[in-house]
């Protein structure tokens, strides 16, 4: 399996504002935090490392 | 006595005259007022008219103004003035356009293509001053009122006060020649984002408003870029946060500059330091002139209820939101789409006061679906925390050599029609485009368009499948309409795989329901649905 950098988001306005909703009257440390928690939980569902390494590579 | 103007008058369409009802002992009576003579009002006025309703729309200027500044025109609204007679200056005169580019300091990150199909109408989008549309819509109330509408607009005429009851309301006008009062048995509120009318009843208007300051310049030069909507966000030549560029008629291009929160207003709109920026923008080679020029704070919100009693609100006036996505105007002509019909049955007596009710049920749902796209475009323009501008800041880096990081790109999604969810039945395996709820798709028919031949009443479209000529349903005659061979075009948006099918379309052009074959009880029960006479 490679790393999907084409569109595969269901409802992309949807999930953005889930995101800034989350984040909601959160302080910076609270944001970091939660952005912390939120990639190991993304992280988990992909599973693969080496696609994880490839996603590290495209954000870096 | 004198009423003051709030901005320049560009055409005097009404100019002020003594009307008998100022002279009346007892204050004169009319079935329906319309206060507000912006693109609302006097859509809704033409459509009651050419319905065969006696209409005045009172307005405290004398003519179409240059108050405020739409721009972009939908589809839909092109439709529905078609239908009203007005749509074919419009198209000639406006600039059509359905492509946009987003870029980020110089790089084209984002593009977006609003009709990628043929066989309709009316294009995705024109560009057309309001001041334009305002026009054309005025004169086709003039050619309607020679063949016998009864549309009475009267200019300097500015509502003080008003009363309601039950029964309607009793309005205070003041005039150049002093007060006078009416009645009005439905009073409509076309009045605007400001709606003084609004608040002389005591209602609110609650939502957000965005800390960001917008300059708006239309500037008049003879250019040769394309006729798309172009959107910088952190523009390489920094004339703002974000920037826009968009063609209109007339050698006017809209420029909007981003200017955030903490500004002197004054300074900012001083002639020198607009043209600092727009120079920035289009290089100090370019000439042009300032057409007219503007600083505006956005504001999403809505009233609680469109309809209160014999008052009932509609445009701005109900709903306003941020103008990333043209829902403004859009939305408001949609709002007199779904309203002139119903106003009409009611003043025939052939439907009950309930069916205002959906009136203010489906515009408030299309109003929250405005005020959620319009909301999440501002939100992504005008970041409102660190973590926000971080992420928005996150999708620019990654939407220039990424795909999957455009579609969350987000500098307006443009206006699209509301489907409203929940009528039926839809007992057709048909696509999803002309499900019930959904405004009836174009096509082409004949020599002309499908939408074109649907008329103004509630109608049953037979493809394939033959229906009557004429249905009677709860006192309504329901027109039929048969395509006996559907061309290709309306088999793709009615039919996909089904062999025929009966489409039930309202007068504003919303699928009812959809059957494979026709059953007149079926009809009956879906009129009876639609027009509050089935229970609820």
């Amino acid at each position: 399996m490679t790393l999907k950098l084409d569109p595969n988001l269901s409802d992309p306005d949807g999930f953005y504002a889930a995101l800034i909703d989350a984040h909601e009257a959160l302080d910076a440390e609270a944001s970091a935090a939660l952005n912390a928690r939120l990639i190991l939980v993304l992280a988990n569902q992909i599973g693969d490392l080496e696609l994880l390494k490839a996603a590290l590579d495209v954000a870096k | 006595m004198t009423i003051q103007d709030r901005y320049p008058v560009k055409h005097v369409l009404y100019p002020y005259r003594r009307s008998a009802d100022q002279d009346a002992e007892v204050p004169a009576r009319h079935p329906v007022v319309i206060v507000g003579g912006g693109p609302i009002g006097l859509a809704l006025a033409l459509d009651l008219g050419l319905k065969g309703q006696k209409v005045l729309l009172l307005d405290d200027h004398e003519g179409v103004g240059l108050g405020s500044r739409a721009i972009c025109f939908s589809k839909r609204t092109l439709e529905i003035v078609h239908r009203l007679g007005a749509g074919a200056e419009m198209v000639a005169k406006g600039v059509v356009w359905q492509k946009g580019r987003v870029f980020h300091d110089r790089d084209e990150i984002y593009s977006f293509d609003l009709l990628p199909e043929d066989g309709h109408r009316c294009p995705a989008f024109i560009n057309l001053s309001q001041v334009d549309f305002e026009k054309f819509l005025a004169d086709a109330i003039d050619r309607a009122a020679e063949k016998g509408a009864e549309i009475e607009m009267r200019g300097k005429n500015r509502v003080d006060a008003v009363e309601t009851n039950e029964n309607g309301a009793t309005l205070d006008i003041m005039t150049p020649e002093g007060r006078y009062r009416i009645e009005a048995d439905w009073l409509i509120a076309c009045d605007g984002a400001r709606s003084p009318l609004r608040d002389m009843l005591g209602l609110g208007f609650d939502g957000r408003v965005f800390e960001d300051n917008f300059l708006i310049a239309d500037v008049k030069m003879t250019a040769d870029f394309p006729t798309e909507r172009w959107f910088w966000f952190d523009p390489w030549f920094k004339s703002g946060a974000s920037a826009l560029l968009h063609k209109q008629p007339d050698d006017i291009w809209r420029i909007d500059f981003q200017l955030g929160w903490d500004i002197d207003r004054e300074k900012e709109l001083k002639e020198e330091n607009i043209r600092a920026r727009v120079d920035a923008m289009l290089g100090p080679e370019v000439e042009y002139e300032l057409d007219w020029t503007s600083i505006y704070t956005f504001q999403c919100r809505r009233m609680e209820k469109f309809r209160h009693g014999r008052v009932v609100f509609a445009g701005d006036a109900a709903h306003q939101v941020s103008p990333f996505g043209a829902r403004g105007a859009n939305s408001g002509l949609q709002d007199t789409d779904n309203l002139a019909w119903r106003l009409d049955l009611v003043l025939r007596g052939l439907a009950g006061e309930d069916l205002l009710d959906d009136y203010d049920s489906e515009r408030v749902f299309a109003a929250d679906e405005n005020i959620l796209n319009s909301t999440r475009s501002t939100d992504f323009i005008t970041p409102k925390s660190e973590t926000s501008r971080r992420f928005r800041d996150a999708v620019l880096a990654l939407a220039a050599d990424h795909a999957f990081a455009r579609p969350l790109v987000n500098s307006g999604r443009l206006s699209l029609p509301c489907t409203y969810d929940g009528f039926g039945p839809d007992d057709l395996e048909g696509p999803a485009r002309s499900r019930p709820g959904a405004p009836a798709p174009d096509a082409p028919l004949n020599e002309g368009f499908l939408l074109d031949h649907l008329g103004w009443d509630f109608c049953m479209l037979g493809l394939g499948v033959d229906v009557p000529e004429a249905l009677d349903a709860h006192g309504l005659a329901v027109t039929g309409l048969v395509i006996k061979e559907p061309p290709d075009l309306i088999r793709d948006r009615y039919l996909g795989t089904a062999p025929g099918a009966v489409y039930l379309i309202r007068p504003d052009q919303h699928v009812l329901a959809r059957w494979p074959s026709f059953e007149a009880e079926a009809v009956r029960a879906a009129m009876a649905r639609a027009l509050g006479k089935a229970g609820r």
